[in-house]
């Protein structure tokens, strides 16, 4: 195959991605107020915006961006090699264009001309090499570090970067996206990872952990069509009463994560509104499959029928999601198996399947705490109400929200746990559901779903893809060890002032990381 | 004078001893914590890898009696180093926080401290009227509100109407009155949780002396009952009102990340609680040591105030 | 208007808690005699009136099961129901009755508070009379652990506890008596040392009493009073200890129902202006309230004032 076949193969799954995430947009409906509000976008204005997270331990470093109010401020001061578009498409950012060879194997980045740092540095491919790097290795600290661990070497040509990987990946583009692989100035193949400089939209002016950021705009920036906005004040807020009564007293223009419970009557709130996306994002109870009795397929079954999944969706959600079924992929994205029967709540089924596991009733303990999701403490009440009707006692046990993903998560055998969803189905498998991942939460080993998860990284003719992603969709359904009730969409609000575009991104909550430089002044 | 000269220097070497004994079991309950630095900041993206990758850069997989004692030279010279998380130096971190911290305790103090007194002195002189029930009733209710409840409630009240602002947001620029307008409903807040003991305590130490022969006498002679209680009861119920007025304030300076969180101001207490969540030792071992000599100084303060308040006992035989 | 309204219907509550009151002692009086009538004659009506609440508290608390009309834990209906029968004040965010869980939660908190603040009392009073009396070495080791406990911010260290050893009710009730039973230590330390001077005590000493006869006969009734005085305070006190920690996300295990657990759920209501976490806030200032005021009484019958 030459390079060119492999490029319109890329082309067309990018065309691919870009009908079925049209799917998604369609669904999302916006208020009437929202819609008045989008006129043509235009310059000027300070935007003042409320995160729920934001600590006083958080640090410029990128290996270290764990919530979204460092995760926001980052991306709109550095940009990635690509951009995952609103539309769910990769587009390129730092990267003009790139291309692979036959096996999906050596990826060669173009890096783009005249993009300059705050500083006035050029970026060059030194740095994207230098900024890479330091997430890889031995040595690295970095959450990111699973994702770049396939790089088996990546090196500057010219004014390319190439990588080669150590097995085929033709979804590899879609990695780089990630918001820690942000470009930063290289000196000697080197960062500085308490750099304050970037190449985004906006110049950090100062930056007071676990209490605000201000940033103003770049006047340099690439892109002639973002970062609308003059300047930028980020504010960390975690309480949420506190969240919303500065976003109707006017002290902030735009919050993330509204506190479900009241949801509804921040909506009668003159002059507010709410911003729901549905995304990829979801919520899970998991088992450890290796453990009695979870290491019965017939008890993860039983459980799967005891929850009533439509009550989750309705009282821990207010209905700001869908229901899930057992798999980590969203309805809007491309290989979505549309022929998966949707479980649902089934007392009798589940007695079935407790019967078949040599079983009258189960007890067991489910771990939660609202570190795992918020209303999980909740959402595993409900989960215990409603199994006993089949005969599974669920006792509650609520863990200390500190060091839950330390003490609790895969340690306990059954626990809660979210997962913010990724771009492609491969990365969400390979991340969660393949035998011996670091994180496979579960740690449900399953052959026939390795096999089909390494032959569906390389193939690309799209029908045996979609064929091999449906299969092990129904694996993940019907045996694997996670309980997957629903998917939540990410709630925002903002005043009637914030003009929003008509496609908001989903990938991750404030659309994308982006809204910064994506939203602007009505 | 030379008592509390001598009581002064005592309670100080006490105090320091004090403070040490503090660093090590700070030390060591935040050791027993499960967890460490790595893992909370990994958090859910946590591998073995990236977790004794940082383990070794930040000298985390040395034995624990090392860290203490690494520590413990460093701070002996006046060097807190820096925060393990995000490599700032803790005096940074802590300078401006200090500052919000005092500044709101100060400014909840001085809406509280005569208040409480006043009150106090009132329901002492009203005792057992409408006035004292009600006095105390209010002050009972105020209480009983969880810190965060009242502050909603005064959120609801005095900043959805526009009045106040909702977040007391501060920084460098902020003017002196426009920090006090700023730190109003926390300052309020703060006053309305604390006021309550003080009052309490005002009245029962006075009331307590009324049954005195010296008072009774006093009263016999025909003294306005306002004259008897300032003159005669008054100077004699000090000591436990000004401890009781110190413990507050302490409070007011070390517990109050509650209304930090919800109002959103920089203060020590929410440094605090973050520092221990990320398990960054130095910042959790330096704000619980600037707690705990705020702690030994206004009890130290309070007792010197005591002793001066009562002759007999700088008299001592 | 509105504020005229609210004025008006604060008196009638007030006049009809008196007059509550003012039945409640007529009826003690009736069924008590001697001393304890006596006693209770000359009770003001608000002492009247906070024995009373109390005593419904203790009535509810025990007889839970049979006034709820719903189970603890039950998801009854969808969620945030109206006031309507059969859920006289609505459903909760999950649908369970608000008024079961409010009666099931005086079950919890009260026992919960009460447990907590006895073992406090316990340990904190008998440690300290137990240093003012013998003095010398243990009142100096008691009180420099007392010191550097107090020194060490409450919240944070109970947040620290409770991260170690977990959060069971026990483990709950142990660490918050244990904060408390400090505080305790210093005022029965600080009163004692005020009565073991005195003559009696000496007498008490010359005559051979044994230590524990010293002081569980002749200095604790001394030192009741304040003692008494601080009981109703810290009482009420792990209430808010308990709501903070579920604020900081640490407290009481679900699906139990405990007041200061439920005035954080709901909290964010009240910036909206709906009452309900007015429900279990009012429960827990209503008992605050009556408490100190049996306590007050107390105090005044303690301190030999007439009038």
């Amino acid at each position: 195959m030459s390079t060119n076949d492999l490029k319109t193969a890329g082309l067309s799954r990018r065309g691919l991605l870009k009908s079925a995430t049209a799917l998604g947009a369609a669904g999302l409906i916006l208020p009437a107020s929202v819609r008045r509000a989008m006129a043509q976008p235009k310059r000027g204005g300070t935007i003042r915006i409320a995160f729920a997270s934001g600590n006083t331990t958080d640090s410029l470093d990128p290996a270290t961006w764990d919530s979204q109010f460092v995760q926001s401020f980052n991306t709109a001061r550095n940009n990635t090699l690509t951009e995952i578009a609103p539309d769910g498409s990769l587009v390129g950012e730092i990267a003009e264009s790139w291309e692979a060879s036959a096996d999906a194997k050596t990826w060669t980045f173009k890096i783009r001309e005249g993009v300059t740092f705050h500083s006035g540095k050029s970026v060059t491919p030194d740095d994207v090499v230098a900024s890479i790097n330091y997430h890889r290795g031995e040595e690295s600290k970095s959450a990111a570090k699973p994702y770049v661990d396939p790089i088996d070497d990546i090196k500057a040509d010219g004014q390319n970067v190439v990588v080669t990987l150590s097995g085929g990946n033709a979804d590899f583009p879609f990695i780089m996206a990630d918001y820690h692989l942000v470009v930063l100035p290289s000196a000697d193949g080197k960062i500085d990872p308490l750099t304050t400089d970037g190449c985004g939209g906006y110049v950090l002016d100062s930056f007071e952990p676990g209490v605000s950021v201000k940033m103003s705009r770049n006047p340099n920036y690439w892109k002639s069509d973002r970062a609308w906005f003059d300047n930028v004040e980020l504010l960390s807020i975690v309480d949420a009463a506190a969240r919303q009564n500065a976003l109707i007293t006017g002290e902030v223009d735009v919050i993330d994560s509204v506190d479900l419970n009241t949801v509804a009557l921040l909506q009668r709130a003159p002059g507010i509104n709410v911003l729901p996306i549905a995304g990829n994002q979801h919520y899970v109870f998991v088992m450890d499959t290796r453990a009695a009795p979870y290491s019965d397929n017939n008890v993860r079954q039983a459980l799967k029928y005891g929850i009533d999944r439509q009550e989750l969706v309705d009282k821990i959600l207010q209905g700001y999601g869908e229901v899930g079924n057992d798999i980590p992929i969203g309805r809007q994205q491309p290989y979505y198996n549309t022929e998966l029967e949707q479980k649902t709540y089934d007392p009798d089924k589940a007695k079935f399947h407790l019967k078949e596991a040599g079983m009258d009733s189960l007890n067991v303990q489910l771990s939660v705490a609202d570190s795992a999701f918020a209303g999980a403490v909740d959402a595993g009440v409900l989960f215990s109400e409603r199994a006993a009707a089949a005969g599974i006692n669920i006792e509650v046990v609520r863990e200390p929200s500190d060091g839950y993903w330390d003490n609790v998560w895969m340690k306990k055998p059954f626990c809660a746990s979210y997962w913010g969803g990724r771009p492609t189905q491969d990365l969400m498998f390979s991340v969660a559901y393949q035998g011996g991942a670091p994180w496979n939460e579960s740690f449900w080993d399953n052959a026939r779903f390795g096999e089909l998860l390494v032959a569906a990284r390389s193939e690309l003719d799209d029908d045996k893809r979609r064929a091999m992603y449906w299969e092990m969709q129904d694996l993940c359904a019907n045996e694997g060890g996670t309980v997957i009730p629903m998917f939540a969409s990410y709630v925002m609000a903002h005043t009637d002032a914030v003009g929003i575009p008509e496609v908001v991104g989903a990938n991750q909550g404030m659309d994308g990381l982006r809204a910064i430089e994506r939203w602007w002044f009505a | 004078m030379s008592v509390v000269w001598t009581m002064i220097a005592k309670r100080l070497g006490l105090g320091l001893l004090t403070l040490f004994v503090i660093s090590i079991i700070i030390f060591g309950a935040t050791e027993l914590l499960p967890g460490d630095l790595a893992t909370s900041i990994l958090g859910q993206s946590a591998t073995p890898e990236t977790v004794a990758a940082i383990r070794k850069e930040l000298g985390l997989d040395l034995p624990a009696h090392t860290r203490y004692l690494n520590w413990l030279v460093a701070a002996l010279q006046g060097d807190f180093g820096t925060s393990l998380a995000n490599k700032r130096p803790i005096a940074d971190l802590i300078g401006t926080r200090l500052g919000n911290t005092l500044f709101l305790a100060l400014y909840a103090a001085a809406i509280a401290v005569p208040l409480s007194l006043m009150l106090g002195i009132l329901a002492a002189l009203y005792r057992n009227t409408v006035f004292d029930r009600a006095a105390n009733a209010l002050a009972l209710t105020s209480i009983s509100f969880p810190e965060f409840f009242v502050a909603y409630i005064l959120i609801f009240v005095l900043a959805q109407s526009g009045l106040f602002p909702s977040i007391a947001r501060m920084d460098a620029s902020t003017s002196f009155g426009e920090a006090l307008y700023r730190t109003f409903l926390p300052a309020l807040t703060l006053t309305l949780v604390v006021t309550a003991h003080m009052m309490r305590m005002t009245r029962a130490a006075i009331i307590n002396l009324l049954a005195s022969p010296y008072i009774e006498m006093a009263r016999l002679k025909g003294m306005n009952p306002m004259r008897v209680i300032l003159k005669h009861a008054l100077p004699n119920a000090l000591a436990p009102i000004i401890t009781v007025v110190a413990l507050n304030l302490a409070y007011l300076i070390t517990g109050v990340v509650v209304v930090e969180v919800v109002f959103v101001y920089p203060g020590l207490g929410q440094l605090m609680v973050d520092s221990v969540a990320k398990r960054d030792i130095p910042v959790v071992q330096a704000v619980a040591l600037i707690f705990a000599a705020a702690y030994v100084l206004l009890n130290l303060t309070a007792d010197v105030l005591s002793t001066l308040s009562n002759p007999r006992l700088i008299h001592r035989k | 208007m509105a504020t005229l309204v609210t004025l008006l219907w604060i008196a009638v509550a007030i006049a009809a808690a008196l007059g509550a009151g003012w039945l409640f002692r007529a009826g003690a009086v009736a069924v008590t005699r001697g001393p304890l009538a006596r006693a209770l004659r000359g009770a003001p009506l608000t002492a009247a009136f906070g024995m009373l609440v109390i005593l419904l508290y203790i009535l509810v608390a025990i007889f839970a099961p049979v006034i709820a009309p719903f189970a603890e834990r039950e998801v009854v209906g969808s969620q945030f129901l109206p006031w309507e029968a059969p859920y006289y004040l609505g459903t909760d965010n999950l649908g369970r009755d608000m008024f079961s869980r409010l009666v099931y939660g005086a079950r919890n908190t009260v026992g919960i508070a009460f447990a907590t603040t006895a073992l406090a009392f316990a340990i904190g009073s008998v440690l300290g009379l137990l240093a003012a009396t013998v003095g010398g070495w243990l009142d100096q080791v008691l009180s420099r652990v007392v010191d550097i406990l107090m020194a060490i911010p409450s919240l944070i260290f109970s947040l620290l506890l409770l991260t170690i050893f977990g959060t069971s009710i026990v483990t709950l009730i142990l660490v918050i008596a244990t904060i408390d039973a400090t505080r305790v230590f210093r005022l029965a330390r600080s009163v004692a040392q005020n009565i073991v001077v005195m003559d009696y005590i000496e007498a008490a000493k010359l005559r051979g009493e044994g230590l524990w006869r010293l002081i569980t006969r002749e200095i604790l009734p001394n030192a009741m009073a304040p003692l008494v005085a601080e009981f109703g305070l810290r009482f009420c006190f792990v209430f808010l200890m308990i709501s903070a920690l579920s604020f900081l996300g640490v407290g009481v295990q679900p699906p139990t129902a405990d007041w200061g657990s439920m005035v954080r759920e709901n909290a964010t209501l009240i910036t909206f202006g709906d009452v309900t976490p007015l429900l279990p806030a009012g429960a827990i200032a209503l008992l605050t309230v009556a408490v100190n005021f049996v306590v007050d009484w107390m105090l005044h019958r303690a301190s030999g004032l007439k009038e």
